[in-house]
């Protein structure tokens, strides 16, 4: 197969058998940079497993990964413990693997919205700032492909519109191709380049409204769901500030 | 009331008991934060299984303890990836299968009338010299393992494929680990026996969890914590006359609920 011009992580034929079931069936998948691929598909479609396959923790049963050389990955996984039984500061969350200067740390928070959590316990978190924290630690390996496998979840319906607000605002600040995961339809289809639907294999695949008027979409998600999707594509931009206390303000300049 | 102190065995036994309660309180807190308090009690049960092959065939009893722990823990990873028991089904067969083949294989050098008391409860008032210097040496040797591996494993246990992804030799880490724990169970074996090593390793770190505000702080106050165990649970079976083992998880236990009456930190 031929490899796509200036791709950053390509999966060619991607197959995956675990125990004789297929989990993965000859998936093709491309990320450019400064992209936004999302995959959708509902539950046990092999999204987090594709996820984990691209980022080689989960070797194929044929087909290969391709990624470009050197290429900096910042990851943000989709089961993440609310309750952590390790002690941990959010200071501390974002050095695990890593050792960045203080104000590095401090640069990633106050881009993700949550400059004043530094010091607080992990597991005091709320869902909507636990994941603007994990956002935060995979900004730091200055990522040029950011990978987000349910970026959304335990955050509230409002804290989501913000979720994506922030995702779409990291992309222009550090120019990073996006992989994003996500079994919520309504949402996801605004902001992407290209959107992929899985199911074990790809159903269909191309631009936000390519996909939802292709016959195999709907039959995935039943036709009300493309109804939706055109409903939020018109309606994102509503007032988004009336709630969660914690993020008065989302536009200071960033320190870089 | 003190004079006890001056006595030597009271002495081997104090720096024995209190070598492995500063190991058993940072590993301990590695089996709580993995939640893998199950699969450190199936590497001690497994011990008994090695020290029955020693006295059988005439090698060491530690070295048979270390090596059965690290043959049952890859024996676990190789079941683990069959994918069709639940790992806590598997650590439930694998547990009590070997501690009943331990039992078998001691009785047919100590006979059926046997008594295994002291490696399943301990017996640390009659250690020797040579017990303390193994004790100091291995534990040495599980602390620096530990040192090796202290970032990994915090990221690790804080979230495995994260790490992965983010570089960290998952594999590698998790069989130095297996080791450590190995390692912790054969040179405890004497001292609060194999039925009682995941309580020295899992309570104080239980207690030091509402204590502390970072993985350090745990370990060090999970190390303290269990020190003071150890001496309160020797002193319990000399003024007393409990048996020591179990007079040293108890006083670990009567730790445990006193944190429970302070606010958590952090």
């Amino acid at each position: 197969m031929l490899k796509v011009a200036n791709a950053i992580l390509s999966a060619r034929d991607a197959s995956l058998v675990i125990g004789g079931r297929t989990i993965l069936d000859r998936v093709n998948l491309d990320i450019r940079p400064n992209e936004i691929v999302t995959v959708i598909g509902p539950n046990g479609a092999g999204k987090s497993t594709l996820v984990r396959c691209l980022l080689g923790l989960q070797p194929l049963t044929s087909g290969e990964i391709i990624r470009s050389k050197g290429l900096r990955v910042g990851y943000v996984p989709q089961r993440f413990p609310q309750t952590l039984n390790v002690p941990l500061d959010v200071r501390r969350l974002l050095s695990l693997t890593l050792k960045p200067a203080e104000d590095e740390i401090d640069a990633v928070l106050s881009e993700t919205g949550i400059p004043h959590l530094k010091d607080a316990s992990v597991s005091r978190l709320s869902g909507g700032e636990l994941q603007r924290a994990l956002l935060a630690r995979a900004l730091l390996r200055k990522p040029e492909l950011l990978v987000l496998d349910e970026p959304v979840q335990a955050v509230d319906f409002m804290g989501e519109a913000r979720m994506y607000e922030l995702i779409s605002k990291v992309r222009r600040s550090h120019g990073c191709g996006i992989l994003m995961v996500s079994h919520d339809l309504h949402m996801v289809m605004a902001e992407s380049d290209h959107v992929v639907c899985l199911n074990g294999h790809v159903c269909c695949e191309g631009g936000p409204a390519t996909v939802q008027q292709d016959p195999e979409f709907a039959k995935l998600f039943g036709p009300s769901a493309a109804r939706m999707i055109a409903a939020y594509t018109h309606n994102h931009d509503h007032d988004h500030d009336s709630h969660d206390h914690h993020h008065h303000d989302h536009d200071h300049p960033h320190r870089h | 009331m003190f004079e006890i102190l001056s006595e030597p065995f009271f002495q081997r036994a104090l720096l024995a008991g209190l070598a492995i309660a500063s190991v058993a309180g940072p590993v301990g807190c590695f089996i709580v934060w993995r939640r893998m308090a199950y699969f450190g009690e199936t590497l001690a049960h497994s011990g008994l299984f090695g020290v029955g092959l020693g006295l059988l065939l005439g090698f060491s009893l530690t070295l048979g303890a270390v090596t059965s722990g690290i043959a049952v823990a890859l024996l676990l990873m190789l079941l683990k990836r069959q994918r069709v028991l639940a790992t806590d089904t598997l650590l439930g067969i694998l547990s009590h299968s070997f501690l009943a083949l331990g039992i078998v294989t001691v009785g047919l050098v100590t006979g059926a009338a046997g008594d295994h008391m002291d490696l399943l409860f301990g017996d640390i008032l009659t250690v020797t010299w040579a017990d303390v210097a193994i004790v100091w040496a291995g534990g040495a040797a599980v602390l620096l393992i530990l040192g090796l591996l202290w970032r990994d494993l915090i990221a690790m246990s804080v979230h495995e494929e994260l790490a992965a992804a983010e570089g960290v030799k998952t594999r590698r880490v998790e069989l130095g680990f297996v080791l450590l724990i190995a390692l912790m169970t054969a040179i405890s074996m004497k001292i609060v026996g194999l039925l009682l090593i995941t309580a020295l390793l899992v309570i104080p770190a239980a207690a030091a969890r509402r204590l502390a505000g970072s993985p350090e702080a745990m370990a060090l106050a999970a190390a303290g914590l269990a020190c003071i165990a150890v001496v309160s649970g020797l002193l319990l079976s000399a003024f007393a006359n409990a048996i020591t083992g179990p007079a040293i998880v108890l006083s670990a236990g009567l730790l445990f609920v006193l944190t429970l009456l302070r606010p958590q930190a952090n």
